[in-house]
């Protein structure tokens, strides 16, 4: 009989199976909810935690300059000033080489020299040669992808032997010859805001290139083509064209980028020194947030002014990261879809 | 810019229209480095590939530096000694290394099942419900969450109750720097198997637990180990975390033959840390080779878990 046969194969399912079915649904919907109460659990403890200091020490926290835990006086002032001055440095110098990148891979410099090359000796449609344009650029995309791998307690390595030895006469020869200007009125005298933001630039690099690259991906190639039968070069396009069109993303990459920076928290505590104070020098010692609470909480122990007060800087921290990445979120969201309507 | 372009070019195309197409200059149209527009583009090529090969400056530049101090000192007995005291000769990171290894284990063990069921969720089970909508944005909030502050978490929710520092408190805050990662990756390899086959399921009458168990996440498995190694490849290089959960320690995680999860813990990043600051030559050696070890791990880990997945960026 055929019928019994199909009926065999495609039976309906058995009442174990309706269960553990109606099981495995609300477990997974469970561990759903689950996410959503961890973070609302990492805000409430880190929030609830820092009420003592919050009620002791109120907003005057925030604009206080001192940190003197042997007379409990408390303030982050030059803390969040250092997180932002290092961020903000970092965020220029990422930004400039980050958008060079998504550029040179968008544009494919790499693929049409490694061809122009194989043309050259005339193996540009041999079977294995052939593929190496598209091999580099996939290498060094992966390669890009490489500097964020590498752990950021090893970049702060890195910047103590390598980048601090390297610029600490350029920075000496600066500050010697051109005391007068502010951003140079300090020695470097080996930690400082300038190497810290530099290794940062370097950390945040491959955030901003990839995504400023998905940018550039998502530009339609019609308006390229348009501006090239224009008569346009190929860089008159890209500022007239491609850039402006891209830019919703390239911000939006800025900012998620600008939030990483203020959270980083290793490379920073290494490099920049440790050092309570405000300056806008470039080669002064300052402190971070987040230096601030790796210092600090491992000896905070049974002090639980102490150790309030740091979970009231946690909980600044988290504020100024949440809002940052909330909006750098937001206009990358808005950004791609605007992109639709040119499609 | 189409409308300014136009203007330019309306004027001169009249005026060879009426000379007749013999008369058209062909030197405007060639292509010279002597115009300015020329000019620029060519030097703004220069510029980005200048830019972007000094950025690949530091990768090299630290992995270079890593097998000129690390290499070096590099022995095989690095691997099962501690940690030296200062002016000790010799030692290495073994107890460290058994401690990372140990708390991404923990870290691993937490966040994969939670981050992969809670992406069936996301991608089949109510992927455009509300509360669907409100995880993503929650996942998405974790990660860009910095890392330290899920030191600060873990230290008020596990360190403060228990009333010290252990592997378990480590564990738990390198779990929610992985959780993110591994369910978003895990949804976005779910939802990138074929709707035929999920259909061609339901059709033959499968349960959805059926399909999920059997189609999807057999069929979605590349995508989700990329996501858990990406994950452990980051769990592993976190330091900030640690800092003030595991601490630290100069012994063995292992007490009279037993795995004591509840002390302080060694790990490989915070030893980089502790002895990237000390005068002592020794240590600062272990250090170096101490970081050569660990950016290798995760260097093989990410490109382990990269290797997993069908590359679906050659769109």
């Amino acid at each position: 009989m055929e019928l019994e046969t199909a009926s065999e194969i495609s039976r309906p399912p058995s009442a174990f199976q309706r269960t553990s079915d109606r099981v495995f649904r609300a477990v997974s919907l469970l561990f759903a909810w689950a996410t959503i109460l961890v973070v609302l659990y990492i805000v409430w403890e880190i929030g609830g935690q820092s009420v003592p200091a919050l009620e002791q020490y109120g907003f005057g926290f925030l604009t206080g300059q001192t940190w003197d835990p042997n007379r409990e006086q408390y303030g982050i002032l030059p803390e969040i000033w250092g997180t932002m001055y290092s961020s903000l440095l970092a965020l220029l110098i990422g930004t400039v080489f980050g958008v060079a990148v998504a550029i040179f891979l968008n544009e494919g410099y790499l693929g049409g020299a490694t061809y122009g090359i194989l043309k050259l000796f005339g193996v540009h449609l041999h079977p294995v040669y052939s593929r190496l344009p598209s091999a580099l650029e996939n290498l060094l995309k992966n390669l890009v992808e490489l500097l964020a791998a590498i752990p950021s307690v090893v970049y702060g390595l890195w910047g103590i032997f390598v980048v601090i030895p390297l610029i600490r006469p350029a920075c000496n020869w600066l500050h010697e010859n051109m005391e007068w200007f502010p951003l140079f009125s300090t020695p470097l005298s080996g930690p400082g805001m300038l190497p810290a933001s530099l290794v940062l630039a370097i950390m945040i690099l491959p955030t901003i290139a990839a995504i400023s690259r998905d940018a550039l991906v998502a530009v339609p190639p019609k308006l390229r083509e348009a501006s090239y039968g224009l008569g346009a070069t190929r860089w008159e396009t890209l500022l007239a064209v491609i850039l402006p069109t891209a830019a919703g993303g390239i911000f939006g990459a800025v900012v998620l980028a600008f939030g990483r920076a203020l959270g980083e928290t290793m490379a920073l505590a290494m490099l920049v020194g440790n050092a309570n104070r405000i300056s806008v020098s470039l080669f002064s010692p300052g402190n971070t947030l987040a230096a601030l609470l790796a210092n600090n909480f491992a000896e905070a122990g049974g002090d639980e002014t102490k150790v309030a007060v740091l979970m009231y800087a946690g909980l600044v921290l988290m504020a100024i990261t949440l809002l940052v990445n909330m909006f750098g979120a937001f206009i990358l969201q808005r950004s791609t879809a605007g992109l639709k309507g040119l499609n | 810019m189409s409308d300014s372009l136009q203007q330019d070019r309306e004027p001169q195309l009249e005026a060879t229209g009426s000379v007749g197409f013999d008369a058209l200059d062909m030197g405007e149209l060639e292509r010279s480095l002597r115009k300015p527009r020329t000019l620029m583009s060519v030097f703004l090529s220069g510029m980005v590939t200048l830019l972007t090969l000094l950025a690949l400056v530091p990768l090299f530049s630290v992995i270079i530096m890593l097998f000129y101090r690390g290499g070096s000192n590099l022995t095989a007995s690095n691997f099962w000694t501690l940690p030296p005291v200062p002016f000790e000769e010799g030692g290495g990171f073994g107890n460290a290394l058994v401690g990372t290894l140990v708390m991404v284990g923990i870290a691993g063990l937490i966040s994969v099942p939670f981050g992969i069921l809670a992406a069936v969720f996301l991608a089949e089970l109510g992927p455009d419900s509300r509360v669907a909508s409100v995880v993503r944005f929650c996942a998405k909030v974790l990660s860009g969450f910095p890392s330290i502050l899920a030191g600060v978490f873990a230290y008020g929710a596990v360190v403060m109750v228990t009333g010290g520092f252990s592997a378990w408190a480590g564990g738990i805050a390198l779990s929610i720097l992985m959780l993110p990662i591994v369910m978003l990756t895990a949804e976005e390899a779910i939802r990138m198997v074929p709707s035929k086959m999920r259909e061609a399921s339901i059709g033959m009458g499968a349960t959805q637990t059926q399909t999920v168990w059997r189609i999807l996440l057999p069929t979605a498995m590349p995508g989700i180990l990329t996501g858990v190694m990406l994950a452990v490849a980051r769990a592993a290089g976190e330091t900030a975390p640690l800092l003030f959960t595991a601490l630290f320690s100069n012994y063995w995680i292992v007490t009279n033959n037993q795995l004591d999860l509840a002390q302080p813990t060694a790990s490989m990043a915070v030893l980089i840390y502790y002895f990237s600051g000390v005068p002592f030559e020794n240590q600062v050696e272990i250090c170096w080779s101490a970081a050569l070890v660990l950016v290798l791990m995760v260097l093989v880990v990410n490109l382990i878990g990269k290797s997993f997945s069908p590359r679906t960026t050659e769109r």
